[in-house]
């Protein structure tokens, strides 16, 4: 018979070891639908590496993707470090691009050094709200966050498409659904010459070191923790946990808003409602790959990154379908959850049952 | 055409109970697997694995029915992996059911595009096709109603009763209502609180797979990216609409469908004024405003969400 | 008494960890009587029984049962379903009901074929009345549980117990939760049973009924049995001795002159859940110096009036005064700063965060003061200084300041709690149950602080069952029962036990 009792003392080791390992194991266990697709298992995992290693371009392509990854990882850090289940990072990602064109497109022009800024703030502002508004419910009504967040996804992409054929449209767009380029002055700087790696990166491990800070640091992210671990008695100490939520809640959508600022400045200049293939819901695997940590956040969402960018390259050299990367991160996200059990308990063989 | 004519239409109805059918097996096996105390949110990947599976099956040479037993069997290996994780593991429940969408998801779409790799048009199967009952479609109105229906839509009738029975009728359902308020009861009195629950959480899947495979083998006739499109999560909204009982989850899916088929033919008429995504928002609206205004009140299974250990009490 | 053995436990031993929790332990069980296990909390009662239920597989000795043709048998180990098959029935101390189903389908659940396609609920429900009849335990078949009384749903444990047919029942501190009265009711039930051939186990730690009601004592102390006695050769004094092995250490309590009204309540109403969990137009009045002790069956409002001084939830009418300044806002953080320390009655739940570490739980109710806040970010330094200071100075012991809290024990929790008010010097303290589930040495240490804060001028409002603590520690002594508190005119345990029955004196 075998028991399972809780550790007492986790050891520092398994907090990144597990991820590690999970991660390690996904790629793995991709072997079985390649063999199944019939590809050369070899050559597939060689093209994968070409594609993150390869070249520097092929390198920086990687960081891009791994951009969007690392807001929309924090975002989810947060709101479940107090243990609000902010599913809606995609919907808040859309809102804070949405509100980057429409500051960014000509509404007004400054120079860079306002116009970056501007378009910045109005994007968190926007996704601080599509992450409130949800808060707002939960608190005030009691209606389940998850369910409100994961609905909202699909009303903001539903009014992004509306907003794309009435006020937002390009008119010079030849009919496609799409905004206006955003002006010269907003678009975030290229770090490399001919590399389509942007400013959004530093903007996003910026964030990382905010987070880390604030979390650990401040009362604010004491509070947040206190909340997320224990809400009954936060309340009981008297911390403010609707307050508590509800800054959780802000500071989350803010920084999924700036993923969507991110793209749509840093990478696309104009807005569709093909952006985010996905990011929000990415987010939430790069967060929990990341133990909730926000520097572990920059190492999953570069993980992850390379996990998308190499299948793209494995699926045009031997095509092998790129939807191999989506069971990759899911396969790594469950291994992890069980690597994250194994590291909490341990099994412990007993004696047989006398009969 | 005013309101009420819409109202007093009978394809209205029938396209009412169209658009519930696959709700009605959502909210059913959300339901079971939520009666038991475990929430499950990898419904949306179940729909997808399940319209795709059965979809597939038929495609590949199966019969319908054999077709719809795939997609069960899908359903419910996704459901033991929740359920694995989620009760002996006692993991987050609600990361759980996210990893099990984007794992359904993923192999879905994967299996899909390696089986039938290079498509410009989405192969078609030739779906269930409307039930032809002898004297049912002599009543009148309702039979004019249920004529149109296929055998699915009767499936899901069917299952609302007998769910209701085995819940409310039957040692297992009355362990299974027992389980998913306090299963120190349910081990006290020798029964196991995995196997009930890991059951539950099976069974349930499978009911969400049916829900799935309605879209793509009878609501329509081909498998594409992204026809789930937030259904499942609309069933998770609806489940707590109905407070837990399996007739009211009739009832809400119904009326979901009432307001969506009603908004459709409402397009028609005030188009002109509204962009059409104002009424392709409302679904999603709807369920928001139904969470809202019944959150307070749903008496929550008081299990739900709680993991259990055996032995730690 | 001694007639045919139905039960006995043989060196059964266990161990988690380092930790010894029985030691080869030895009980026999008689046909018909009533034997008591007394013992502390952790003295190991809690794993023997779950032992003989198949919950723990011990890591030596066995368990014999009789069984239908009058031979002991040996029980298999480790499986519930073999314990319940020899006629082993526990009523454990937190109620393992499903509150959303009727009583009936309580005591049906698991007793049918799980596969059978509907219930046979008229049989059982003619069984379950013969039961009635027989022994006097009544409950109302088709309510919900969670409308049921804590009286009524232990009942309806037992009627379950009886409805599987078991031969040996074990009660787990069955009278934790009734009044005195319906502690006698619930003997008297017992006793009836007992005539039927029925053998019980009962598990306390109150001296008193376990002299009262058993025919045989076994005391363990630290997962040893250390005595057993007959209960007819037995006094306080002397199994007191044998629990804890030293007479009990009382606290002093010297005469104190009362000073100001400290907490007033004025006609204050608050909502409960039901009428019977509400506060209905309460006043009192709590002084300097002074202890003022809520005694009272749990579920009569107790709950409601400990959240109301907390600052978690406002009066719907009335007045509530600290220092003879009304209170305006309730909320915790303004109760805190108005001087009243707080410790709740679920430590676990309310009262730490287990996650968190020891020293930030330490510094949880002062998240504004200076020296743990400074511009918004915590003074981490201070905080790891203020934690070692307080480990020593309350002892709290445990794996260290950076350990969580939740790797406590019960007792280290209770002290790390009492730290975090009593540093504070609060003026006015609400004590909710703050004994309960403490070994004696850490209860002394709690009853320590109280006294010691009623010295320095300090007003204690003391909610507990435990009618011994209440009457060992309070100067004056309220009942609360049905939301209604009534001042007792003296500590005549007799009366205020009538009057938490609701009785009228």
């Amino acid at each position: 018979m075998i028991r399972i009792e809780p550790r007492e003392m986790p050891s520092k080791w398994w907090t990144v070891g597990i991820p590690i390992m999970s991660a390690l194991v996904a790629i793995l266990l991709a072997a079985i639908p390649l063999a199944l697709a019939g590809a050369n298992i070899f050559e597939a995992y060689t093209q994968m590496a070409k594609g993150i290693f390869g070249s520097t371009f092929a390198f920086t392509e990687m960081l891009t993707r791994a951009t969007p990854l690392i807001f929309t990882g924090l975002a989810a850090t947060i709101a479940f470090r107090a243990k609000l289940w902010n599913i809606g990072a995609e919907g808040q990602l859309y809102l804070g691009a949405m509100a980057a064109v429409t500051v960014g497109t000509g509404l007004i022009d400054a120079p860079s050094f306002i116009l970056i800024p501007v378009i910045l703030f109005a994007g968190a502002i926007s996704g601080a709200v599509g992450m409130a508004a949800p808060t707002y419910l939960k608190t005030r009504f009691g209606a389940d966050e998850v369910v409100t967040t994961l609905l909202l996804n699909f009303i903001i992409i539903i009014f992004l498409q509306m907003m794309l054929e009435g006020p937002l449209k390009d008119p010079m767009g030849m009919g496609w659904p799409q905004s206006e380029p955003i002006l010269e002055n907003g678009i975030l700087p290229q770090l490399i010459p001919r590399m389509r790696i942007h400013a959004g990166l530093i903007i996003a491990l910026i964030s990382a070191g905010l987070v880390h800070l604030l979390l650990s640091k401040s009362i604010w992210g004491f509070k947040t923790r206190a909340v997320g671990e224990n809400a009954p008695a936060a309340l009981h100490a008297g911390i403010n946990v609707n307050r508590t939520f509800m800054g959780a809640a802000v500071v989350s959508g803010a920084i999924a808003g700036l993923a969507g600022v991110s793209e749509v400045a840093g990478l696309r200049g104009y807005l569709t409602t093909d952006l985010s293939p996905g990011f929000g819901y990415t987010g939430i695997v790069v967060a929990m790959l990341a133990g909730l940590s926000p520097i572990g956040v920059v190492i999953s969402a570069i993980f992850i990154a390379s996990i998308f960018v190499g299948a793209d390259t494995m699926s045009r050299a031997i095509g092998v379908s790129s939807y191999l990367a989506d069971l990759v991160v899911a396969i790594s996200l469950i291994c992890v959850l069980i690597g994250g059990f194994v590291a909490r308990y341990r099994f412990i063989r007993t004696n047989k049952v006398n009969a | 055409m005013d309101i009420l004519q819409i109202l007093l239409n009978e394809s209205f109805w029938a396209a009412t109970l169209r658009i519930a059918t696959p709700l009605i097996f959502g909210v059913l096996g959300a339901l079971i697997c939520e009666k038991s105390g475990v929430l499950n949110l990898g419904i949306e990947g179940i729909f997808v694995a399940g319209a795709m599976a059965g979809w597939m099956a038929v495609w590949f040479g199966f019969t319908l029915w054999m077709g719809l037993l795939v997609a069960v069997i899908v359903g419910g290996t996704f459901g033991l992996i929740h359920a694995i994780l989620t009760v002996p593991l006692g993991l987050s429940q609600h990361v759980s059911g996210l990893g099990v969408t984007l794992l359904a998801t993923s192999i879905s779409y994967f299996t899909y595009r390696t089986a039938l790799p290079k498509l410009s048009s989405p192969p078609k199967i030739e779906p269930f096709q409307p039930l032809d009952i002898p004297y049912i479609s002599e009543i009148p109105f309702i039979g004019l109603v249920l004529a149109e229906q296929t055998a699915m839509t009767w499936l899901a009738l069917f299952m609302v009763v007998l769910v209701w029975w085995i819940l409310n009728r039957t040692p297992l359902g009355l362990s299974i209502r027992a389980v998913g308020d306090n299963p120190d009861a349910v081990d006290a009195q020798g029964l196991s609180v995995y196997g009930l629950r890991i059951g539950a959480i099976v069974v349930g899947s499978s009911v969400m797979a049916l829900g799935g495979a309605f879209l793509t083998m009878s609501a329509f006739d081909s498998f594409f990216f992204g026809m789930v499109n937030g259904r499942g999560w609309i069933c998770i909204a609806l489940v707590i609409f109905a407070s837990w009982r399996p007739g009211k989850a009739l009832l809400g899916a119904i009326l979901f469908g009432a307001f969506d088929a009603f908004q459709v033919r409402l397009q028609t008429e005030v188009g002109a004024f509204l962009p059409s995504q104002v009424f392709l928002m409302a679904p999603y609206v709807l369920s928001i405003i139904a969470l809202v205004i019944v959150a307070r009140r749903a008496e929550y299974p008081r299990a739900l969400l709680k993991p259990w250990f055996k032995g730690a009490r | 008494m001694k007639n045919t053995q139905v039960l006995s436990l043989k060196n059964l031993s266990k161990r988690f960890g380092s930790v010894v929790a029985n030691n080869s332990v030895n009980i026999e069980l008689y046909r018909g009587e009533v034997l008591s296990l007394l013992g502390e909390n952790g003295a190991g009662k809690t794993t023997l029984m779950n032992m003989l239920f198949g919950h723990y597989l011990p890591d030596s000795g066995s368990i014999d049962v009789l069984g239908n043709d009058g031979q002991m048998r040996k029980l298999v180990l480790g499986h519930p379903q073999a314990s319940l098959d020899a006629g082993i029935g526990m009523v454990h101390q937190h109620f393992t009901l499903a509150e959303n189903l009727t009583v009936l389908d309580n005591i049906l659940l698991g007793s049918e074929k799980l596969w059978a396609w509907r219930h046979d609920r008229n049989k059982a429900r003619n069984k379950i009345l013969k039961i009635i009849d027989r022994t006097g335990l009544s409950a109302p078949l088709d309510e919900k549980v969670a409308r049921l009384t804590v009286g009524e749903r232990q009942r309806v444990e037992i009627l379950k117990a009886l409805y599987h047919e078991v031969k040996i029942l074990v009660l787990d501190e069955p009278t934790a939760v009734l009044t005195p009265q319906e502690a006698d009711a619930l003997f008297e039930n017992i006793n009836s049973m007992t005539k039927d051939g029925l053998s019980v186990i009962f598990i306390s730690h109150k001296l008193r009924e376990v002299l009262k009601f058993s025919n045989r004592i076994a005391v363990l102390r630290h997962g040893e049995k250390v005595g057993e006695i007959a209960t007819s050769d037995a006094n306080e004094r002397v199994i007191a001795r044998m629990m804890v092995g030293e007479e009990t250490i009382k606290n002093p309590r010297d005469k104190i002159q009362l000073g100001n009204p400290i907490l007033q309540l004025n006609e204050v109403s608050v909502k409960g859940d039901s009428m019977r969990t509400s506060l209905n137009r309460t006043n009192f009045t709590i002084h300097e110096n002074e202890i003022v002790g809520i005694a009272g069956v749990s579920g009569n409002g107790q709950s409601v009036l400990a959240k109301l001084i907390s600052g978690l939830i406002d009066p719907d009418s009335g007045d509530l005064l600290i220092e003879g300044e009304n209170v305006e806002y309730f909320s915790p953080n303004g109760m805190q700063s108005l001087g009243v320390g707080r410790i709740p009655e679920d430590r676990h739940h309310d009262g730490v965060v287990g996650a968190m570490s020891v020293a930030e739980n330490l510094v949880i109710e002062r998240l504004q003061d200076k020296d743990v806040n400074k511009n918004g970010f915590l003074q981490n330094r201070a905080i790891k200084e203020n934690a070692k200071a307080l480990i020593e100075k309350y002892d709290i012991r445990g794996p260290g300041i950076d350990a969580k809290a939740s790797l406590l024990s019960g007792g280290n929790i209770q002290k790390l709690i009492l730290a975090r008010v009593f540093e504070c010097k609060p003026n006015v303290i609400l004590a909710n149950q703050p004994t309960r589930g403490l070994d004696l040495g850490a209860a002394n240490e709690v009853a320590r602080h109280l006294l010691e804060a009623r010295g320095r001028g300090a007003g204690v409002l003391l909610i507990s069952e435990d009618l011994d603590e209440i009457l060992a520690l309070s100067d004056r002594i309220m009942v609360i029962h049905n939301g209604s508190l009534i001042e007792t005119v003296n500590k005549d345990r007799e009366v205020i036990g009538l009057m938490m029955a609701g009785e009228k004196i």
